[in-house]
Formats: structure tokens, sequence, C-alpha cells
């Protein structure tokens, strides 16, 4: 039985998705419009602008950063053998390009990945289509560039 | 301003904070939802620990719509969540539109490796400059998308 498939770990992913899925709900991330508020910078000189999720993102941040001090002391996490830290460090094309496409979806719709799962609870009228075209696009993804650490190690040197 | 929520936002920010915090000291994973929900697809690996993750998502999204209710969207006291349509004058069905954003965030989000959860919140945790870069492209590109399309007036 690999690690990741025994029940603390199950039981941190468990936990760690529920605390994630509260989150968004409390900031009101999930909620698209609220987001491209704060994406609407048109809004500064007009009056008007939210900019509710620069503090949520801050204060996310704020905690993983000490989240991440702290594992820098340790060989490995509590529950695996190592930490899964990305290993490929080049600015290259794919990251440049793949930014870009993902700002536009973004700046359409008001809903990144974590809300787009999130919203799944509230359920609105084509959500379904949006899911399905963001599981298409991303499978889209994994069949045009190379996959896999080792791959993308192998072209990086 | 009259939107603008900073309690429920720095105490949402927190809660996100603590969950990639937890599963990265617990699990040494990194909670960007587009590589826990892209990883699902084949050629799947760990698919069990990423269903849980998403699974609970969802569920904590619901519980904390009923313990703290009346917040923005959704559950008992809250406005039912809408989706945004295209903007008027460019006449483009509503499931289309939407249908383009997924496509476009679902494969952006792939060959860039993370979103705003994995690059915005975990990726400048790390200091990692693959993220700072893919989290300056996002953020302009969206504000810049917003600006041309007009959508939110």
């Amino acid at each position: 039985m690999s690690a990741t498939t025994r029940l603390p770990y199950l039981a941190t992913a468990a936990v760690s998705g529920l605390l994630f899925g509260a989150g968004l709900y409390v900031s009101q991330m999930v909620d698209p419009l609220k987001v491209l508020r704060f994406l609407d910078f048109g809004a500064i000189p007009r009056g008007g602008w939210d900019p509710s999720l620069a503090l949520v993102i801050v204060a996310a941040i704020g905690v993983m950063f000490v989240a991440v001090r702290i594992g820098r002391t340790r060989q490995a996490p509590a529950f695996d053998t190592a930490f899964n830290e990305p290993e490929f460090k080049r600015i290259d094309a794919p990251l440049v390009l793949g930014a870009v496409l993902f700002g536009v979806g973004w700046g359409m719709s008001g809903i990144c990945p974590g809300p787009a799962i999130s919203l799944v609870a509230f359920w609105p009228p084509n959500l379904l289509i949006y899911l399905l075209a963001l599981f298409a696009g991303s499978y889209a993804g994994a069949l045009v560039i190379p996959s896999g650490r080792e791959r993308r190690l192998a072209v990086a040197r | 301003m009259d939107s603008f929520s900073p309690i429920p936002a720095l105490a949402g920010g927190v809660l996100i904070g603590l969950a990639s915090a937890l599963l990265w000291l617990g699990n040494g994973r990194i909670a960007g939802i587009s590589g826990i929900f892209g990883q699902l697809l084949p050629p799947a690996r760990t698919v069990v620990w990423r269903f849980v993750f998403l699974a609970a998502l969802v569920l904590g999204t619901l519980a904390a719509a009923w313990v703290v209710p009346g917040l923005g969207v959704g559950g008992p006291a809250g406005k039912p969540a809408e989706l945004v349509s295209a903007p008027a004058a460019w006449g483009i069905p509503t499931p289309l539109w939407l249908a383009i954003a997924g496509l476009l965030t679902g494969f952006g989000t792939k060959i860039g490796n993370g979103c705003t959860s994995g690059h915005g919140v975990c990726g400048i945790a790390r200091l990692s400059l693959r993220s700072f870069v893919a989290v300056g492209i996002f953020f302009s590109v969206a504000i810049i998308t917003v600006a041309v399309t007009g959508i939110v007036a």
C-alpha cells in the first residue's frame, strides 16, 4: 500500500479540502462577480472597486509562507517520505503562454479552478458546461506539453 | 467600495492558507486546485487523495454556507450563485462564452502548471520565480480582459 492511500494521508487531504472550501465561501471568492469586481481596475478612478481578493490572497500567502519555513526544517512531511516540491525552475514558453490563456479565461468568467469546484456546492446554471470545458482544456494541455517530471527535467537540461 | 469586505476576506484567506499549510506539512503536496483535478485524468496517478480533497472542498463550501449564512452567494441566506454572461453587445450565448473560458483556463493552467492557488498562494509562499512570473502575467491579462469586455458594468 503506497503512502498516498493510508488513512492519515487521506484524512489530511479531507481536512485540507474542507478548510479550503470553507475559505472560498467565507472570503466570498466563490462568487464570480465578486472576483470580477476586483479585476475591474477601471472602477478605481470611477469608484466601486472591490479590493477584497487582494486581502484573501495576502492572508493565505502569509500563513503558507510560515508553513513553508517550518517545512524547510524537516526532512519529510508527516505522512509521506518527501515534499513534492517542483524541481523545474526555468521560465519557459509554456509557463508564459499558459498564464496568458488562463488570464483570459479568468477575466471572461471570474472563475478560477478552486471556485469552479467550490461552486458545485451551489450548482448554478451552466456550471456543468464550464466544468466539462475545464477538464477538456486540461486534458488537451496534457497532450501538448511533455508531462511527467523526468521528461520536463530532461527538456530543461 | 460598497462591496469591499475586509474581515471575511482576511478570515477566508487564513482558512485557505491553513488548508495549504496542512496539505504541505502533512502530505508534502501543493494545494494547487488545477493540478489536483488535472491529474484525475489519464495518465492518472494517486487519484484517491485527489478525489477525497475535491469532494471535501465542495462539502467545506456547503458546511460554511450553513454555519455562516448570508455571506454573499449560496447557502440558506445567500443570493443564488450565478455565472456571468458575455457582454450583451457581443451576441455570444452564455454557454458558449463559459465553455471558451473553461477551455482556456483548463489548457492554460495545465501547460502553465498552476492557477491562483498553486502559483498564487503556494508558489509565492515558496518564493518560486516561475510562480511570480505566472501570477504577474495572469493577473495582468485578467485585468485587461475585464477592461476589454466591460463585463462588470
